[in-house]
């Protein structure tokens, strides 16, 4: 096939468990469709980039509250319904084991290896007073005029 | 009918059929023919949709026992 890509891109601004599994398995599944993938992580869907391990960096009072808030890392997320304080979760992981689905991180690890662009919005990132050494490896950080580009040209785009 | 390689996707949900298809069929060559074999009813639609649109022809499908087979040519 010589003809231009498809492109797909996804906004990531949700921090839920499931709504940011529902992004990475668009995300793969465009990727195995051979679509330039670009998924552009905001706000709360940050979180998503977020090293599980703590990190340390120089931060004031309102960042550090807010890093201890927010869920560190894709596998600490809550769901967006029945969270349960918690319970949740457990139970949304234990199924989908059951089902032989794949969880969150290996999904984001999946679409890594299948090429699929990680983006961090740089302007939110600095709102949540994330450093990058807080976020995963192989990420991009960009702003509107980025996404606007992918975008544009994007055959799926979607905000999640 | 000349089958170059098999896959066994069976108990992967989704997306994970359509991603390791897509990943075995990057092995091949244009006209070798993949058979793909899953337990995923969704697949049904997924794989042909898919290789459709990423130029591939579904030779054949069956279904027995549960288990999904689909034969797909390279495009």
């Amino acid at each position: 096939m010589s003809q231009q890509k498809k492109k797909t891109t996804i906004i990531l601004f949700s921090g839920d468990y499931d709504k940011a599994m529902a992004a990475y398995i668009i995300a793969n599944g465009a990727a195995a469709y051979d679509h330039d993938v670009t998924i552009f992580h905001t706000f709360w869907g940050l979180n998503a980039l977020r090293k599980d391990a703590h990190a340390p960096v120089q931060k004031g009072f309102l960042e550090k509250m807010f890093a201890k808030m927010m869920p560190r890392g894709a596998d600490r997320m809550g769901l967006s319904r029945m969270n349960f304080a918690g319970i949740g979760p457990k139970l949304i992981k234990h199924v989908i084991k059951k089902h032989n689905a794949m969880p969150l991180p290996q999904l984001i690890d999946m679409a890594k290896e299948q090429g699929v662009k990680l983006v961090a919005c740089q302007m939110t990132v600095d709102l949540l007073g994330l450093k990058p050494e807080e976020l995963i490896d192989g990420i991009e950080f960009a702003g509107v005029a980025a996404y606007l580009a992918d975008a544009s040209e994007g055959n799926v785009n979607l905000f999640i | 009918m000349n089958v170059e390689k098999v896959l066994d996707a069976k108990g992967l949900s989704c997306p994970m059929p359509v991603v390791k298809a897509k990943k075995a069929m990057d092995e091949l060559t244009s006209g070798q023919v993949l058979e793909v074999q899953t337990t995923d009813k969704g697949a049904k639609s997924d794989l042909p949709a898919w290789a459709q649109a990423s130029g591939h022809k579904v030779i054949d499908i069956k279904e027995e026992n549960g288990i999904l087979t689909f034969w797909i040519e390279k495009g």
